[in-house]
């Protein structure tokens, strides 16, 4: 079948010539369409004679699957290298800056409270809110700072307006107004955390008209100082996230606490920076002591069967302490390029599980 | 409150060095500020003996000095023209770091003359500025001894931050006390035995205080006759110059010292200078008064003077006058020793203005035997320093009553303190500090010292025993916890708050923090006028308004920042705002400022300005965070005056008003000096419905459609003035339990579009739950959707 050869090496060089898909296609076709070349060839087996037939057969079979694969083997190619000339069309400059998605920050006080929280709901408080413009009863005499108590100076008080009966509302000067609030309120036991502004007329490096505190109040039957030095030394080893921090209670006084405290927590100097933890050096933290009698029957509370602790922090000197944050004015001053870097991630919410130090 | 550590030793027989009392002041209560050892820095600087001074061969202003240091005879060159032969002066030998310039002395040569070392200045001691000459001592002074000790500058200061409730401790006795409580030392007896007077005092005391006898309860007089007055003794001036006082006269300096040394205030008038008898009586509407620091008072009936003939000659308990002062020439004195009402000085000083010595003392309370002893104390120490001869007492008034008992159950040192103390040691303390107490192994009974009016129930005697026992003996106790796992911290609205804050973050804004208080100007375009908001005593103008909104702090904040070169800035601040000054107007706001453009120029995403849709995106994330169901919301365009008219919205739920959004107003930006645009949201938290309590935290049972939903767009024209949002509700009421979706795609006017008139098309999502839509159906649900939006719009298909 002298035939076969020739078909073969036809049908092979047309292959190897196509160079399309529409090339190879039409191959196809012509070689093993309905009228391609094979099938025809195909069709000649029946004139053969019978003892012919059968070499035949398998001949043009073999040329069939032959040209078949050739035909497979082509079109692959040809796909593949059509692939590869659209991709490196379709190549794009990936060093460009993507489409800008800003991240937004949250500020340190927020994130700090968060933190403070945290830690305190781990000890059983809940969180407790009062009003920044307050009466003179709830923000000084009922903590049993009467009018022209000494400590009174100490906290240069805003006022609002006189009124016409010659009273006159004040902003707070601290959150302890809201201790008042909440015994009155609720009888014990009473465990809370109240963050919030508070207002002192003062305004130099580091003092703001407005900066935050956080106050804590516990009242039941059996808390003591004990507790109360077990509450804060555990809340000042969590928040500055040192476990041997040092600390030490002194001697101080404060009208609304009898008696009272201040704490002070270890930190080193050395090298002109301010480390917390062991050093030589002590830094003050925090004024806390037990709730004042007067200011427990003040609130409707009896004072022979309850007792308890309240202590009081700024949330700035804190968080400045704990993030090297320079200067207290800079809290207020909405200065993006602050608020960036001192700010923090939004989804970054400090957890005890995740950890509060970011 | 400073003292000295010598002053200290005069009551409290010690060897503890400044180290240790101020470790151990601390540590009991009375925290100590600061020790400053001036010694420490002069301890090289020795008494020198200028034994020739004669001109330098090579220097017209230069001397040579050989002077002697006790150890040798040494040459040095001098520049003070005050070097002279004879001389004693404080010299330096090379090596000494010289205080006044923080460097250290070299020996070298001076224009051809060797100089090995330097007779020194006070401003080179870093004691003074006086630099005119070199120091010059008394020719007394001992050659080669310490100038420091000499000079009393050996002596440690200890500058102690005093509580206001420790009156007795604004002296140097009272601390002595507290020390010797702490085991620091013993307390010396004070001497207060009466001076015996030699005559009669000519001035007598008179209180016109009708109905008020309380503002003075008793006052001591004492004449003093033939005194000299003068310059103190040096010991005298070092010890009041060290604790930061000037030294004026004896007489001055005699009742500056009682004051500090005993918490005592006195004062000397110039007998002289009075005319009449000494009045203690409230002032006359207006009577004016020169006092001490040179200034001149207003006064009126509330204020107490001590007056005479001619008037009021001292403020009562605050400060003396001018006119009545003692003075180099004085001879005669008439001394003051008062009790006065403590909240009277202290009002008096508040409305006046006056800090001082006195006052402090006075307003916390003053010793009520103190009046008697005083008069002695303070004569013993004029007749030592000038001479001369006292009256005996002229008192009038009574002592006040101050004998009080107080009980202490020392199972009430254990229940409130946490630690047990032994009866004993308790009672040590108590006694210690000037308690005397009686008492058993349960209760001591304390009797109260006439220094202590701050003891006035058991905590303040369990502080008492604690501070002196220890507060760091006191064993660390955990909290008791209800469970092991804790409990929630925040209420669901606080919660839902927190996250406000970080979605709003999420979203690419700043979170600021902003003062609650601002200028009038910045209040007045958000609706900030209420006279009663505002601050009667602001610490600047700047300041004095309670804010009506979170928003101008904002949109000053952006101003700042765009003029730092930060135009495009994205702040908001979750904070209050007072609408009145009551509790419940001061509410929680979330708002927030996007100024500028959208980003930065960018190759790919090319920045737009900012406008209301941005504000109204914001506004509903923080709607979602705090669990609001916005789909429900409509929007209103009635938001505030400070938002632009007509590109500002309301956001309401039913009737109410949950947040506003929108571009300000150019007038308001104008205000505020502020470049637009500015698109700007307001949240009002607390608008924002609680959210309903839930048995349990199980979610409603999901139901997802198994049937393929379909979309169909539609084109309405409509009258300009209707909002797409009426088409869209108006759709999604065509069949509430079909329509699924209705997003608005398309809005046109103009070209094809008659005036006053726009085309919007929507793309409604039809979901059937129960099988396929056919097109009959699709076709039915479609004729409702345009015949209910031409109800609600008077609008048209669009063909």
């Amino acid at each position: 079948m002298q035939n076969i050869d020739q078909i073969r090496t036809e049908l092979l060089a047309e292959i190897a010539a196509a160079a399309t898909a529409d090339d190879i296609e039409r191959v196809r076709v012509a070689a093993l369409g309905r009228k391609g070349s094979v099938t025809e060839l195909t069709k000649t087996i029946g004139a053969l004679a019978p003892e012919e037939r059968r070499a035949a057969g398998a001949l043009i079979n073999v040329l069939k699957d032959e040209i078949a694969a050739a035909i497979e083997a082509r079109k692959t190619a040809i796909e593949t290298g059509a692939l590869s000339a659209r991709l490196a069309r379709e190549r794009i400059d990936v060093t460009l800056p993507a489409r800008p998605e800003t991240e937004g920050r949250i500020h340190p006080i927020s994130q700090v409270v968060d933190e403070l929280v945290g830690i305190f709901a781990e000890m059983g408080f809940a969180f407790a809110e009062g009003p920044h413009i307050e009466t003179d009863e709830h923000n000084f005499t009922a903590l049993n700072i009467p009018p022209e108590h000494p400590a009174r100076q100490d906290h240069d008080t805003f006022y609002l307006p006189e009124k016409a009966d010659g009273t006159r509302l004040l902003l707070r000067t601290h959150t302890s107004s809201v201790q008042i609030r909440s015994m009155r309120k609720a009888q014990p036991p009473i465990r809370i955390i109240v963050p919030g502004r508070t207002f002192r007329a003062d305004h130099d490096a580091t003092h703001s008209p407005m900066f935050h505190q956080i106050e804590g109040l516990v009242v039941d039957e059996t808390t003591h100082m004990g507790h109360l030095k077990g509450c804060l030394i555990e809340f000042c080893r969590a928040f500055f996230d040192v476990d041997d921090l040092p600390v030490r209670f002194r001697p101080s006084f404060f009208p609304f606490t009898e008696p009272s405290a201040e704490m002070d927590i270890g930190c080193s100097r050395e090298g002109g920076g301010l480390t917390i933890g062991k050093g030589a050096d002590w830094l003050e933290i925090l004024g806390c002591g037990m709730v004042h009698p007067k200011v427990l029957a003040n609130c409707g509370i009896d004072p022979a069967r309850y007792q308890g602790f309240a202590f009081g922090l700024g949330i700035e000197r804190v968080a400045m302490l704990k993030y090297g944050i320079p200067d207290l004015r800079t809290f207020y001053e909405s200065d993006l390029r602050w608020l960036r870097h001192y700010g923090f991630a939004p989804y970054d919410v400090p957890t005890i599980a995740g950890g509060l130090t970011r | 409150m400073k003292l000295t550590l010598s002053w200290l030793e005069d009551h409290l027989d010690t060897t503890a060095k400044a180290d240790e009392v101020a470790a151990t002041l601390t540590r009991i209560g009375l925290e100590v500020e600061g020790v400053e050892d001036r010694g420490r820095a002069l301890a090289a600087f020795v008494v020198g003996h200028v034994v020739e001074a004669r001109q330098h061969p090579n220097a017209d202003r230069l001397r040579l000095c050989r002077v002697d240091t006790g150890a040798e005879t040494i040459q040095v060159v001098c520049g003070a023209p005050n070097a002279r032969t004879g001389m004693k002066g404080v010299f330096a030998k090379p090596g000494t770091r010289i205080p006044g310039t923080g460097m250290v002395l070299q020996a070298g040569i001076i224009r051809g003359e060797a100089s090995n070392g330097m007779l020194c200045s006070e401003r080179e001691l870093g004691l003074s500025d006086e630099h005119e000459g070199i120091i010059e001592l008394a020719a007394d002074a001992p050659i080669g001894a310490p100038f420091a000790r000499l000079a009393g500058l050996d002596d440690p200061v200890i500058e102690v931050s005093i509580t206001p409730n420790r009156s007795d401790c604004a002296s140097v006795r009272g601390i002595a006390r507290d020390l010797a409580a702490a085991g620091l030392g013993r307390l010396k007896p004070l001497d207060t035995t009466p001076v015996p007077g030699t005559f009669e005092s000519p001035l007598r005391w008179r209180r016109d205080l009708p109905g008020n006898g309380d503002a003075c309860p008793m006052v001591v007089g004492r004449s003093f006759r033939g005194l000299r007055n003068g310059p103190s003794p040096a010991w005298l001036q070092n010890r009041l110059r060290a604790v930061g006082l000037r030294p004026i006269s004896a007489l001055v300096d005699v009742t500056n010292y009682v004051t500090l040394d005993l918490g005592r205030p006195l004062h000397v008038f110039d007998a002289a200078k009075l005319v009449g008898q000494p009045t203690m009586r409230f002032a006359r509407p207006g009577e004016t008064i020169a006092a001490l620091d040179g200034k001149t008072y207003t006064l009126d009936p509330a204020v107490l003077v001590i007056a005479d003939d001619r008037g009021a000659r001292s403020i009562a308990g605050v400060m003396g006058g001018e006119s009545s002062k003692t003075e180099d020439a004085t001879t005669s004195v008439f001394l003051e020793v008062a009790l006065f009402d403590p909240i009277c000085v202290a009002a008096t000083g508040r409305k006046l203005g006056i800090v001082s010595d006195a006052r402090y003392r006075f307003e916390r309370g003053v010793d009520p035997t103190s009046a008697i002893w005083g008069a002695e104390v303070a004569a013993r120490m004029i007749l030592a320093l000038c001479g001369g001869e006292a009256s005996t007492l002229a008192a009038t008034g009574v002592e006040p009553g101050w004998t009080r008992s107080q009980t202490l159950r020392l199972a009430r040192i254990a229940g409130l303190g946490g630690i047990a103390v032994e009866a004993a040691e308790a009672r040590r303390i108590l006694d210690a500090l000037g308690f005397e107490t009686t008492g058993d192994a349960a209760t001591i009974t304390a009797h109260v010292p006439p220094w202590r009016p701050d003891i006035h129930g058991e905590a303040d005697l369990v502080e008492e025993v604690l501070r002196i026992h220890g507060f760091d003996k006191i064993p660390v106790v955990p909290m008791h916890r209800e469970t092991i796992v804790g409990k929630p911290a925040l209420t669901p609205v606080q919660r839902r708050t927190a996250l406000v804050r970080r979605a709003l973050a999420g979203r690419g804004m700043v979170e600021a923090v902003t003062f609650s208080f601002l200028s009038a100007r910045l209040a007045a375009p958000f609706g900030g006028t209420d006279p009663a908001l505002r601050i009667a005593n602001p610490i600047s103008a700047d300041l004095d308004t309670m804010r009506p909104s979170v928003l101008p702090n904002l949109v000053d904040a952006a101003r700042r920042n765009a003029a730092r070169g930060f135009a495009d800035s994205a702040l908001f601040e979750v904070g209050p705002q007072y609408a009145n000054d009551t509790p419940e107007g001061q509410t929680t706001i979330a708002g927030g400022v996007r100024a500028g453009a959208s980003g930065s120029r960018h190759w790919n995403a090319p920045p737009r300005p900012v406008d209301a849709f941005d504000a109204k995106a914001d506004a509903i994330a923080a709607l979602i965070a705090l669990g609001v169901a916005t789909d429900g919301l409509q929007t209103t365009t009635d938001a505030p005056a400070w938002y632009h008219p007509g590109r500002s919205g309301t956001l309401r739920q039913g009737p109410s008003a949950l947040a506003w959004f929108g571009e300000l107003h150019p007038a308001a930006l104008a205000a505020l000096d502020v470049a637009g645009p500015i698109a700007a949201f307001e949240v009002m938290v607390d608008a924002v419905p609680e959210p309903k309590a839930r048995r349990g935290a199980a979610r409603p049972l999901i139901r997802v459609s198994a049937f393929q939903p379909v979309v169909r767009d539609f084109a309405f024209l409509v009258d300009d003035a209707i909002g797409a949002g009426q088409i869209v509700r108006a759709a999604k009421g065509a069949d509430r339990k079909l329509v699924a979706d209705v997003a608005v795609f398309d809005i046109y006017a103009g070209k094809g579009v008659e005036a006053g008139k726009k085309s919007v098309a929507i793309a409604v999502t039809l979901q059937p739950s129960e099988a396929t839509l056919t097109d009959a159906e699709i076709e039915a649900i479609g004729a409702r959707i345009v015949a209910a939006i031409t109800k609600a719009t008077g609008g048209a298909l669009r063909g």
